[in-house]
Protein backbone atom coordinates (compact mmCIF):
# COMPACT_ATOMS: atom_id res chain seq x y z
CA UNK A 1 0.00 0.00 0.00
CA UNK A 2 2.80 1.97 1.12
CA UNK A 3 4.66 1.86 -2.72
CA UNK A 4 1.01 2.62 -4.20
CA UNK A 5 0.64 5.77 -1.92
CA UNK A 6 4.29 6.62 -3.08
CA UNK A 7 3.68 6.29 -6.51
CA UNK A 8 0.02 8.61 -6.45
CA UNK A 9 2.38 10.72 -4.59
CA UNK A 10 5.08 10.87 -6.88
CA UNK A 11 2.68 11.38 -10.08
CA UNK A 12 0.77 14.20 -8.06
CA UNK A 13 4.40 15.89 -7.45
CA UNK A 14 5.48 15.08 -10.94
CA UNK A 15 2.97 17.69 -12.30
CA UNK A 16 3.24 20.69 -9.65
CA UNK A 17 4.82 23.60 -11.54
CA UNK A 18 6.02 26.95 -10.49
CA UNK A 19 3.87 29.76 -12.21
CA UNK A 20 6.23 32.20 -13.33
CA UNK A 21 3.81 34.33 -15.58
CA UNK A 22 3.05 37.48 -14.60
CA UNK A 23 4.84 39.82 -11.56
CA UNK A 24 2.38 41.04 -8.75
CA UNK A 25 0.33 43.86 -9.78
CA UNK A 26 0.83 47.71 -8.22
CA UNK A 27 -1.04 48.65 -5.40
CA UNK A 28 -2.35 51.26 -7.19
CA UNK A 29 -3.60 49.25 -9.69
CA UNK A 30 -6.77 48.35 -7.64
CA UNK A 31 -10.08 50.32 -7.63
CA UNK A 32 -10.91 51.48 -3.99
CA UNK A 33 -14.65 49.28 -4.66
CA UNK A 34 -12.90 45.90 -5.46
CA UNK A 35 -10.43 46.42 -2.28
CA UNK A 36 -13.44 47.35 -0.38
CA UNK A 37 -15.42 44.28 -1.65
CA UNK A 38 -12.69 42.05 -0.77
CA UNK A 39 -12.58 43.38 2.73
CA UNK A 40 -16.02 42.26 3.16
CA UNK A 41 -15.29 38.32 1.71
CA UNK A 42 -12.06 38.99 3.92
CA UNK A 43 -14.06 39.10 7.03
CA UNK A 44 -16.61 36.06 5.72
CA UNK A 45 -13.38 34.02 5.62
CA UNK A 46 -12.43 34.80 8.90
CA UNK A 47 -9.38 34.82 7.06
CA UNK A 48 -7.56 37.42 10.00
CA UNK A 49 -8.26 34.30 12.85
CA UNK A 50 -6.13 32.33 11.97
CA UNK A 51 -3.46 35.02 9.93
CA UNK A 52 -3.42 37.06 12.88
CA UNK A 53 -0.78 36.24 16.19
CA UNK A 54 -1.86 37.08 19.57
CA UNK A 55 -1.16 40.87 19.64
CA UNK A 56 0.04 41.02 16.19
CA UNK A 57 -0.26 42.75 13.02
CA UNK A 58 -3.31 41.81 11.31
CA UNK A 59 -2.92 39.30 8.61
CA UNK A 60 0.98 39.02 9.15
CA UNK A 61 0.88 35.77 10.32
CA UNK A 62 2.03 33.38 12.97
CA UNK A 63 -1.46 32.13 14.94
CA UNK A 64 -1.04 28.79 15.34
CA UNK A 65 -3.56 26.54 14.50
CA UNK A 66 -3.07 22.74 16.12
CA UNK A 67 -3.94 20.21 14.62
CA UNK A 68 -3.82 16.07 15.40
CA UNK A 69 -0.82 16.07 13.23
CA UNK A 70 1.16 18.96 14.31
CA UNK A 71 0.71 22.57 14.18
CA UNK A 72 0.69 24.60 11.25
CA UNK A 73 1.08 28.45 11.43
CA UNK A 74 -0.94 30.99 9.39
CA UNK A 75 1.02 32.64 6.74
CA UNK A 76 1.79 35.96 6.25
CA UNK A 77 -0.98 37.72 3.80
CA UNK A 78 0.88 41.46 4.07
CA UNK A 79 2.37 41.96 0.93
CA UNK A 80 5.51 41.86 2.51
CA UNK A 81 7.94 40.50 -0.38
CA UNK A 82 10.21 38.53 1.92
CA UNK A 83 7.82 37.43 4.35
CA UNK A 84 4.67 37.70 2.51
CA UNK A 85 2.55 37.57 -0.35
CA UNK A 86 4.15 40.61 -2.34
CA UNK A 87 6.24 38.72 -4.79
CA UNK A 88 2.61 36.54 -5.66
CA UNK A 89 0.94 37.18 -8.66
CA UNK A 90 -2.53 37.02 -9.00
CA UNK A 91 -2.86 33.03 -10.54
CA UNK A 92 -0.31 31.94 -8.03
CA UNK A 93 -3.05 33.15 -5.02
CA UNK A 94 -5.77 32.04 -6.96
CA UNK A 95 -4.08 28.99 -7.16
CA UNK A 96 -3.55 28.47 -3.42
CA UNK A 97 -7.16 28.49 -2.78
CA UNK A 98 -8.57 26.60 -5.35
CA UNK A 99 -5.93 23.87 -5.57
CA UNK A 100 -3.45 24.35 -2.30
CA UNK A 101 -0.44 25.08 -3.76
CA UNK A 102 2.27 27.29 -2.73
CA UNK A 103 3.76 29.86 -4.78
CA UNK A 104 7.23 27.53 -5.06
CA UNK A 105 4.41 24.54 -6.08
CA UNK A 106 4.46 22.61 -2.89
CA UNK A 107 1.19 20.78 -1.65
CA UNK A 108 -0.37 23.18 0.87
CA UNK A 109 -1.76 21.98 4.63
CA UNK A 110 -5.31 21.32 4.27
CA UNK A 111 -5.00 23.17 7.81
CA UNK A 112 -5.80 25.75 4.94
CA UNK A 113 -9.25 25.09 3.97
CA UNK A 114 -8.54 24.74 0.00
CA UNK A 115 -11.69 22.52 -0.02
CA UNK A 116 -14.01 25.20 0.49
CA UNK A 117 -11.86 27.69 -1.04
CA UNK A 118 -11.72 26.07 -4.34
CA UNK A 119 -15.47 26.75 -4.57
CA UNK A 120 -14.65 30.62 -5.11
CA UNK A 121 -15.62 32.06 -8.14
CA UNK A 122 -12.58 33.88 -9.46
CA UNK A 123 -13.90 37.53 -9.28
CA UNK A 124 -14.03 37.42 -5.50
CA UNK A 125 -10.52 35.63 -5.37
CA UNK A 126 -9.59 38.48 -6.92
CA UNK A 127 -11.16 40.63 -4.83
CA UNK A 128 -9.47 39.05 -2.00
CA UNK A 129 -6.18 39.33 -3.78
CA UNK A 130 -6.55 43.61 -4.17
CA UNK A 131 -7.58 43.60 -0.41
CA UNK A 132 -4.85 41.97 0.83
CA UNK A 133 -2.52 43.46 -1.79
CA UNK A 134 -3.28 46.67 -0.40
CA UNK A 135 -2.47 45.90 3.29
CA UNK A 136 0.39 47.98 4.96
CA UNK A 137 3.90 45.20 4.35
CA UNK A 138 4.99 44.19 7.93
CA UNK A 139 8.06 42.05 7.81
CA UNK A 140 6.94 38.98 10.00
CA UNK A 141 8.76 35.34 9.32
CA UNK A 142 6.24 33.29 10.79
CA UNK A 143 7.27 29.93 13.00
CA UNK A 144 8.21 26.47 10.87
CA UNK A 145 5.33 24.26 11.10
CA UNK A 146 5.69 21.12 13.08
CA UNK A 147 3.37 18.35 10.81
CA UNK A 148 4.87 15.48 10.90
CA UNK A 149 3.19 14.76 7.81
CA UNK A 150 5.53 15.21 4.70
CA UNK A 151 4.32 17.66 2.08
CA UNK A 152 4.44 14.93 -0.78
CA UNK A 153 1.60 12.77 1.21
CA UNK A 154 -0.66 15.61 1.02
CA UNK A 155 -1.12 15.09 -2.80
CA UNK A 156 -2.00 11.47 -1.40
CA UNK A 157 -4.61 13.05 0.53
CA UNK A 158 -5.80 15.42 -1.91
CA UNK A 159 -6.07 12.56 -4.26
CA UNK A 160 -8.49 10.88 -1.87
CA UNK A 161 -10.32 13.90 -0.23
CA UNK A 162 -10.30 17.30 -2.46
CA UNK A 163 -12.28 17.51 -5.15
CA UNK A 164 -11.12 21.00 -7.01
CA UNK A 165 -13.83 23.17 -8.33
CA UNK A 166 -15.82 25.98 -8.42
CA UNK A 167 -19.70 26.60 -7.11
CA UNK A 168 -22.12 25.95 -9.40
CA UNK A 169 -25.52 27.05 -8.48
CA UNK A 170 -28.74 25.14 -9.14
CA UNK A 171 -30.68 28.07 -11.06
CA UNK A 172 -34.14 26.54 -9.59
CA UNK A 173 -33.22 26.96 -6.06
CA UNK A 174 -33.73 30.42 -3.96
CA UNK A 175 -31.24 33.10 -5.21
CA UNK A 176 -30.76 33.96 -1.47
CA UNK A 177 -30.09 30.79 -0.03
CA UNK A 178 -27.94 29.96 -3.54
CA UNK A 179 -25.80 33.14 -2.25
CA UNK A 180 -25.38 31.59 1.40
CA UNK A 181 -24.69 28.25 0.45
CA UNK A 182 -22.02 29.69 -1.28
CA UNK A 183 -20.78 31.85 1.34
CA UNK A 184 -20.88 29.42 3.42
CA UNK A 185 -19.35 26.41 1.65
CA UNK A 186 -16.86 28.32 0.25
CA UNK A 187 -15.15 31.53 2.12
CA UNK A 188 -16.98 30.91 5.53
CA UNK A 189 -15.43 27.04 5.49
CA UNK A 190 -18.39 26.46 8.17
CA UNK A 191 -18.09 22.60 7.53
CA UNK A 192 -14.46 22.98 8.64
CA UNK A 193 -15.20 22.74 12.36
CA UNK A 194 -19.14 22.17 12.30
CA UNK A 195 -18.63 19.06 10.38
CA UNK A 196 -16.28 15.82 12.14
CA UNK A 197 -13.27 14.66 10.67
CA UNK A 198 -12.11 11.60 10.23
CA UNK A 199 -8.34 9.92 10.94
CA UNK A 200 -6.96 11.87 8.65
CA UNK A 201 -8.21 15.01 9.00
CA UNK A 202 -10.65 15.40 5.88
CA UNK A 203 -14.39 15.88 6.72
CA UNK A 204 -17.08 13.63 6.72
CA UNK A 205 -18.85 14.15 4.15
CA UNK A 206 -21.48 12.02 4.80
CA UNK A 207 -21.95 14.09 8.47
CA UNK A 208 -22.38 17.04 7.23
CA UNK A 209 -22.26 19.76 9.69
CA UNK A 210 -23.02 16.97 12.35
CA UNK A 211 -20.80 19.09 14.84
CA UNK A 212 -17.00 18.99 15.03
CA UNK A 213 -14.47 19.64 17.71
CA UNK A 214 -12.16 22.91 17.26
CA UNK A 215 -9.38 24.40 20.03
CA UNK A 216 -10.90 22.35 23.12
CA UNK A 217 -14.57 23.51 21.75
CA UNK A 218 -17.52 21.70 20.43
CA UNK A 219 -18.53 23.40 17.15
CA UNK A 220 -22.33 22.17 17.48
CA UNK A 221 -24.37 20.39 14.90
CA UNK A 222 -26.44 22.29 12.13
CA UNK A 223 -28.19 19.67 10.65
CA UNK A 224 -31.36 17.80 11.81
CA UNK A 225 -29.00 16.80 15.18
CA UNK A 226 -28.95 19.91 16.86
CA UNK A 227 -30.22 19.76 20.08
CA UNK A 228 -30.53 23.60 20.49
CA UNK A 229 -33.43 24.05 22.59
CA UNK A 230 -35.05 26.22 20.94
CA UNK A 231 -35.85 25.97 16.99
CA UNK A 232 -33.19 28.53 15.36
CA UNK A 233 -34.78 31.18 13.11
CA UNK A 234 -33.33 32.83 9.99
CA UNK A 235 -33.71 36.04 11.98
CA UNK A 236 -32.17 34.80 15.10
CA UNK A 237 -29.30 33.71 13.18
CA UNK A 238 -29.01 36.92 11.72
CA UNK A 239 -28.81 38.61 14.95
CA UNK A 240 -26.52 36.13 15.95
CA UNK A 241 -23.90 36.10 13.24
CA UNK A 242 -24.07 39.57 13.21
CA UNK A 243 -23.70 40.43 16.84
CA UNK A 244 -22.83 37.44 18.51
CA UNK A 245 -25.58 37.21 20.41
CA UNK A 246 -29.05 35.58 20.04
CA UNK A 247 -31.58 36.82 22.69
CA UNK A 248 -33.37 33.21 23.20
CA UNK A 249 -29.99 31.10 22.09
CA UNK A 250 -26.36 31.86 22.59
CA UNK A 251 -23.75 34.21 23.29
CA UNK A 252 -20.59 33.48 20.71
CA UNK A 253 -17.69 32.31 22.17
CA UNK A 254 -14.52 30.16 21.72
CA UNK A 255 -13.97 30.41 18.15
CA UNK A 256 -17.09 31.80 16.90
CA UNK A 257 -16.40 35.03 18.60
CA UNK A 258 -14.37 35.68 16.16
CA UNK A 259 -16.03 34.53 13.23
CA UNK A 260 -19.32 36.97 14.48
CA UNK A 261 -16.68 39.88 15.25
CA UNK A 262 -15.94 39.59 11.48
CA UNK A 263 -19.44 39.22 10.29
CA UNK A 264 -20.53 42.05 12.05
CA UNK A 265 -18.47 44.18 9.66
CA UNK A 266 -20.38 42.23 6.61
CA UNK A 267 -23.28 44.20 4.71
CA UNK A 268 -26.68 42.58 5.93
CA UNK A 269 -27.94 40.60 3.21
CA UNK A 270 -24.70 38.72 2.95
CA UNK A 271 -24.88 37.96 6.32
CA UNK A 272 -28.82 37.23 6.61
CA UNK A 273 -28.06 34.87 3.12
CA UNK A 274 -25.37 32.69 5.57
CA UNK A 275 -28.02 32.74 8.12
CA UNK A 276 -30.75 31.39 5.53
CA UNK A 277 -28.46 28.73 4.55
CA UNK A 278 -27.38 27.56 7.97
CA UNK A 279 -30.87 27.42 9.50
CA UNK A 280 -31.98 25.28 6.14
CA UNK A 281 -29.59 22.57 7.42
CA UNK A 282 -31.66 21.51 9.61
CA UNK A 283 -34.88 21.51 7.67
CA UNK A 284 -35.44 18.00 8.45
CA UNK A 285 -35.51 18.50 12.12
CA UNK A 286 -38.07 17.69 14.32
CA UNK A 287 -38.34 21.52 16.04
CA UNK A 288 -38.02 22.47 19.59
CA UNK A 289 -37.42 19.65 21.94
CA UNK A 290 -39.79 18.41 24.44
CA UNK A 291 -39.44 19.89 27.98
CA UNK A 292 -36.93 17.91 29.50
CA UNK A 293 -37.87 15.72 31.81
CA UNK A 294 -37.69 17.85 35.50
CA UNK A 295 -35.27 16.37 37.77
CA UNK A 296 -36.13 14.17 40.51
CA UNK A 297 -37.40 16.01 44.24
CA UNK A 298 -34.53 17.17 46.39
CA UNK A 299 -34.55 13.82 48.53
CA UNK A 300 -33.42 11.64 46.06
CA UNK A 301 -30.77 13.57 44.50
CA UNK A 302 -26.92 12.21 45.10
CA UNK A 303 -24.83 14.73 46.97
CA UNK A 304 -23.04 15.75 43.79
CA UNK A 305 -26.15 16.85 42.99
CA UNK A 306 -27.13 18.25 46.17
CA UNK A 307 -23.55 20.69 45.71
CA UNK A 308 -24.23 21.94 42.25
CA UNK A 309 -27.69 23.18 42.83
CA UNK A 310 -26.38 25.00 46.34
CA UNK A 311 -23.91 26.37 43.65
CA UNK A 312 -26.02 26.89 41.36
CA UNK A 313 -28.81 29.12 43.21
CA UNK A 314 -25.54 30.47 44.91
CA UNK A 315 -23.67 31.38 42.38
CA UNK A 316 -25.88 31.53 38.82
CA UNK A 317 -29.02 31.54 39.48
CA UNK A 318 -29.24 35.76 40.76
CA UNK A 319 -28.64 36.30 36.82
CA UNK A 320 -29.91 33.37 35.04
CA UNK A 321 -32.82 33.08 36.63
CA UNK A 322 -34.10 36.68 36.12
CA UNK A 323 -35.44 36.65 32.66
CA UNK A 324 -33.48 38.11 29.50
CA UNK A 325 -35.48 41.29 29.53
CA UNK A 326 -34.37 42.37 33.11
CA UNK A 327 -30.87 44.39 34.19
CA UNK A 328 -28.23 42.28 34.18
CA UNK A 329 -30.66 39.16 33.19
CA UNK A 330 -28.87 36.35 31.41
CA UNK A 331 -30.08 33.75 29.21
CA UNK A 332 -32.18 31.14 31.28
CA UNK A 333 -30.56 27.50 31.28
CA UNK A 334 -33.27 25.98 29.98
CA UNK A 335 -32.50 27.63 26.52
CA UNK A 336 -28.76 27.22 26.90
CA UNK A 337 -26.82 24.85 24.28
CA UNK A 338 -24.11 24.22 26.13
CA UNK A 339 -25.75 21.82 28.56
CA UNK A 340 -27.17 19.87 25.92
CA UNK A 341 -23.46 19.30 23.56
CA UNK A 342 -22.23 15.88 23.57
CA UNK A 343 -19.30 16.98 25.81
CA UNK A 344 -19.00 19.05 28.58
CA UNK A 345 -15.69 21.12 27.18
CA UNK A 346 -18.14 24.72 26.15
CA UNK A 347 -20.18 24.26 29.30
CA UNK A 348 -16.75 24.41 31.31
CA UNK A 349 -14.86 26.92 29.55
CA UNK A 350 -17.97 29.80 29.66
CA UNK A 351 -18.02 29.01 33.15
CA UNK A 352 -14.18 29.25 33.88
CA UNK A 353 -13.38 31.50 32.00
CA UNK A 354 -16.73 33.68 31.89
CA UNK A 355 -17.72 35.81 28.85
CA UNK A 356 -15.36 38.69 28.82
CA UNK A 357 -15.84 41.65 26.08
CA UNK A 358 -12.81 42.42 24.13
CA UNK A 359 -11.66 46.36 24.77
CA UNK A 360 -14.15 49.01 23.02
CA UNK A 361 -16.57 46.15 22.59
CA UNK A 362 -20.18 46.19 23.20
CA UNK A 363 -21.28 45.14 26.48
CA UNK A 364 -21.28 41.65 27.15
CA UNK A 365 -20.28 39.68 30.24
CA UNK A 366 -19.90 36.85 32.22
CA UNK A 367 -17.68 37.16 35.24
CA UNK A 368 -14.86 33.92 35.21
CA UNK A 369 -15.78 31.11 38.40
CA UNK A 370 -12.19 29.89 37.59
CA UNK A 371 -10.47 31.40 41.24
CA UNK A 372 -14.27 30.82 42.80
CA UNK A 373 -15.19 27.45 42.27
CA UNK A 374 -12.21 24.36 42.98
CA UNK A 375 -12.49 21.54 40.48
CA UNK A 376 -14.91 19.84 42.07
CA UNK A 377 -17.23 22.17 42.74
CA UNK A 378 -16.96 22.63 38.67
CA UNK A 379 -17.71 19.25 37.97
CA UNK A 380 -20.95 19.10 40.55
CA UNK A 381 -22.03 22.30 38.76
CA UNK A 382 -21.61 21.15 35.26
CA UNK A 383 -23.05 17.54 36.21
CA UNK A 384 -26.44 19.67 37.67
CA UNK A 385 -26.81 21.64 34.66
CA UNK A 386 -26.47 18.36 32.28
CA UNK A 387 -28.81 16.47 34.95
CA UNK A 388 -31.06 19.61 34.35
CA UNK A 389 -30.91 19.19 30.30
CA UNK A 390 -32.37 16.13 30.65
CA UNK A 391 -29.56 14.54 28.94
CA UNK A 392 -28.27 11.70 30.20
CA UNK A 393 -24.91 12.45 32.22
CA UNK A 394 -21.79 13.01 30.89
CA UNK A 395 -18.56 11.06 31.06
CA UNK A 396 -14.89 12.14 32.01
CA UNK A 397 -16.09 15.61 33.57
CA UNK A 398 -13.31 15.62 36.08
CA UNK A 399 -11.08 15.40 33.52
CA UNK A 400 -12.60 17.77 31.00
CA UNK A 401 -12.27 20.10 34.09
CA UNK A 402 -8.62 19.56 34.43
CA UNK A 403 -7.78 19.94 30.60
CA UNK A 404 -9.87 22.90 30.18
CA UNK A 405 -7.59 24.75 33.35
CA UNK A 406 -4.54 23.69 31.50
CA UNK A 407 -5.59 25.27 28.60
CA UNK A 408 -5.88 28.81 30.25
CA UNK A 409 -2.67 28.09 32.16
CA UNK B 1 -23.43 25.94 60.96
CA UNK B 2 -20.46 26.14 58.73
CA UNK B 3 -17.32 26.48 59.53
CA UNK B 4 -15.35 29.72 57.53
CA UNK B 5 -11.40 30.67 57.79
CA UNK B 6 -12.08 34.69 57.25
CA UNK B 7 -9.01 36.42 57.69
CA UNK B 8 -7.30 33.75 59.25
CA UNK B 9 -9.66 32.82 61.66
CA UNK B 10 -12.14 30.11 61.66
CA UNK B 11 -15.43 31.27 61.72
CA UNK B 12 -19.22 29.56 62.36
CA UNK B 13 -21.69 30.98 60.41
CA UNK B 14 -25.54 30.00 60.76
CA UNK B 15 -26.60 30.52 57.14
CA UNK B 16 -28.15 28.61 54.24
CA UNK B 17 -25.20 26.59 51.83
CA UNK B 18 -26.27 28.74 49.13
CA UNK B 19 -25.94 32.21 50.56
CA UNK B 20 -23.88 34.24 48.87
CA UNK B 21 -20.01 35.01 50.80
CA UNK B 22 -20.64 38.86 50.59
CA UNK B 23 -24.11 38.94 52.54
CA UNK B 24 -22.06 36.60 55.46
CA UNK B 25 -19.39 39.16 55.62
CA UNK B 26 -21.40 42.08 56.02
CA UNK B 27 -24.94 40.60 57.67
CA UNK B 28 -23.38 38.26 59.99
CA UNK B 29 -19.49 38.89 60.63
CA UNK B 30 -19.87 42.81 60.66
CA UNK B 31 -16.92 43.00 58.16
CA UNK B 32 -18.65 45.90 56.05
CA UNK B 33 -15.24 46.65 53.91
CA UNK B 34 -17.07 44.83 50.77
CA UNK B 35 -19.66 46.31 49.09
CA UNK B 36 -22.83 45.23 47.58
CA UNK B 37 -23.01 47.30 44.30
CA UNK B 38 -24.45 45.00 41.65
CA UNK B 39 -25.00 41.86 43.19
CA UNK B 40 -24.32 40.06 39.94
CA UNK B 41 -20.72 39.87 39.42
CA UNK B 42 -20.19 42.34 37.26
CA UNK B 43 -18.61 45.76 39.18
CA UNK B 44 -16.26 44.49 41.62
CA UNK B 45 -17.62 46.31 44.80
CA UNK B 46 -17.67 42.91 46.43
CA UNK B 47 -14.53 41.52 45.63
CA UNK B 48 -12.31 39.90 48.60
CA UNK B 49 -9.48 36.93 48.18
CA UNK B 50 -9.85 33.20 48.02
CA UNK B 51 -6.94 31.36 48.20
CA UNK B 52 -5.26 33.95 46.24
CA UNK B 53 -7.75 34.54 43.67
CA UNK B 54 -9.96 37.58 42.97
CA UNK B 55 -13.24 36.67 43.36
CA UNK B 56 -16.84 38.30 43.24
CA UNK B 57 -17.82 37.66 47.09
CA UNK B 58 -21.55 38.02 46.11
CA UNK B 59 -21.77 35.15 43.92
CA UNK B 60 -19.78 33.34 45.74
CA UNK B 61 -22.18 30.49 47.72
CA UNK B 62 -20.19 30.13 51.10
CA UNK B 63 -20.46 26.19 50.15
CA UNK B 64 -18.41 26.68 47.40
CA UNK B 65 -15.80 27.95 50.04
CA UNK B 66 -14.66 24.59 51.88
CA UNK B 67 -11.65 25.52 54.23
CA UNK B 68 -10.56 27.92 51.65
CA UNK B 69 -9.10 31.06 52.93
CA UNK B 70 -10.97 34.12 52.70
CA UNK B 71 -9.30 37.06 52.97
CA UNK B 72 -11.02 40.61 52.87
CA UNK B 73 -9.99 43.99 53.07
CA UNK B 74 -9.50 44.17 57.14
CA UNK B 75 -6.95 41.26 56.45
CA UNK B 76 -4.78 44.12 54.97
CA UNK B 77 -3.70 45.76 57.66
CA UNK B 78 -5.90 48.34 60.11
CA UNK B 79 -6.44 52.63 60.39
CA UNK B 80 -3.45 52.55 62.85
CA UNK B 81 -1.40 50.31 60.58
CA UNK B 82 -2.38 50.36 56.82
CA UNK B 83 -0.96 47.52 54.71
CA UNK B 84 1.18 48.80 51.63
CA UNK B 85 -1.87 48.45 49.47
CA UNK B 86 -3.72 50.88 52.01
CA UNK B 87 -1.19 53.18 52.20
CA UNK B 88 -0.72 53.19 48.77
CA UNK B 89 -4.20 54.16 47.93
CA UNK B 90 -4.35 56.68 50.92
CA UNK B 91 -0.87 58.48 49.52
CA UNK B 92 -2.51 58.76 45.97
CA UNK B 93 -5.85 59.71 47.67
CA UNK B 94 -7.16 57.19 45.41
CA UNK B 95 -11.10 57.16 46.53
CA UNK B 96 -13.52 59.79 46.11
CA UNK B 97 -16.64 58.31 46.95
CA UNK B 98 -14.80 55.28 48.00
CA UNK B 99 -17.52 52.56 47.36
CA UNK B 100 -15.18 50.76 44.78
CA UNK B 101 -12.05 50.67 46.70
CA UNK B 102 -12.05 48.20 48.78
CA UNK B 103 -12.85 46.05 45.79
CA UNK B 104 -9.66 47.77 44.13
CA UNK B 105 -7.41 47.19 46.79
CA UNK B 106 -8.55 43.43 46.89
CA UNK B 107 -8.20 42.75 43.50
CA UNK B 108 -4.86 44.46 43.33
CA UNK B 109 -3.48 42.65 46.40
CA UNK B 110 -4.00 39.24 44.52
CA UNK B 111 -2.23 40.37 41.47
CA UNK B 112 0.64 42.03 43.49
CA UNK B 113 1.01 38.71 45.72
CA UNK B 114 1.08 36.68 42.40
CA UNK B 115 3.72 38.80 40.63
CA UNK B 116 4.87 42.50 42.09
CA UNK B 117 6.58 42.87 38.40
CA UNK B 118 3.52 43.78 36.46
CA UNK B 119 3.56 46.30 33.97
CA UNK B 120 1.50 49.26 33.32
CA UNK B 121 -0.69 47.55 30.72
CA UNK B 122 -0.77 44.19 32.89
CA UNK B 123 -2.43 46.57 35.60
CA UNK B 124 -5.51 47.65 33.99
CA UNK B 125 -6.19 44.66 32.09
CA UNK B 126 -6.54 43.34 35.76
CA UNK B 127 -8.30 46.23 37.40
CA UNK B 128 -10.54 46.54 34.33
CA UNK B 129 -13.02 43.95 35.82
CA UNK B 130 -14.01 46.64 38.38
CA UNK B 131 -15.79 49.33 37.75
CA UNK B 132 -15.40 52.88 39.28
CA UNK B 133 -18.33 55.29 38.80
CA UNK B 134 -16.63 58.45 40.34
CA UNK B 135 -14.22 58.78 37.49
CA UNK B 136 -10.66 58.28 39.97
CA UNK B 137 -9.03 55.66 38.04
CA UNK B 138 -5.98 57.67 36.89
CA UNK B 139 -5.08 57.16 40.84
CA UNK B 140 -6.48 53.91 41.33
CA UNK B 141 -3.85 53.05 38.51
CA UNK B 142 -0.92 55.28 40.07
CA UNK B 143 -1.81 53.73 43.68
CA UNK B 144 -1.82 50.06 42.18
CA UNK B 145 2.00 51.24 41.01
CA UNK B 146 3.28 52.92 44.14
CA UNK B 147 1.78 49.08 46.12
CA UNK B 148 3.70 47.61 43.46
CA UNK B 149 6.88 49.20 44.12
CA UNK B 150 6.29 49.20 47.94
CA UNK B 151 5.99 45.09 47.74
CA UNK B 152 8.81 44.75 45.39
CA UNK B 153 11.08 46.82 47.61
CA UNK B 154 9.61 44.93 50.61
CA UNK B 155 10.33 41.99 48.98
CA UNK B 156 13.72 42.50 48.06
CA UNK B 157 14.82 44.01 51.20
CA UNK B 158 14.14 40.71 53.10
Amino acid sequence: VLVLLCAIAGAACSTRTVIDSGAPAATTAFPKDRIAKGATLAAIGDCASCHTAKDGKPYAGGFPVSTPFGTVYGTNLTPDPATGLGRWSEAEFRRALREGIGDHGEHLYPAFPYDHFTLLHDDDIGALYAFLMTRDPVRNEVPANTVIVPRAFVAVWKKLYFHPGEFRADPSRDPRLVRGEYLAESLGHCGACHTPRNKLGAEKKDEAYAGGEVGGWHAPALNAGSTSPARWTADAMTAYLSTGIADDHAIAAGPMAGVTRNLGHVPKDDVEAIAAYAVSLNSGGSGARAAPARRAAAGDRADSDVNGARIYAGACGDCHDRGRAADGGALPLQLAIAPTLPVPSNLIHIVRDGIVPQAGERSRWMPSFAGTLTDAEMTDLVTFLRANSGYPPWTGVPAAVREAKQARE
Amino acid sequence: MIELNINGRTQQVDADPDTPLLYVLRGQLGLNGAKFGCGLGQCGACTVIVDGNAVFSCITPISALGTRAVRTVEGLGTIDNPGPMQRAFIEEQAAQCGYCIPGMMMRAQAMLERNPNVSEAEIRKTMGVNLCRCGTHMRILKAVGRAANAMKSAKGST
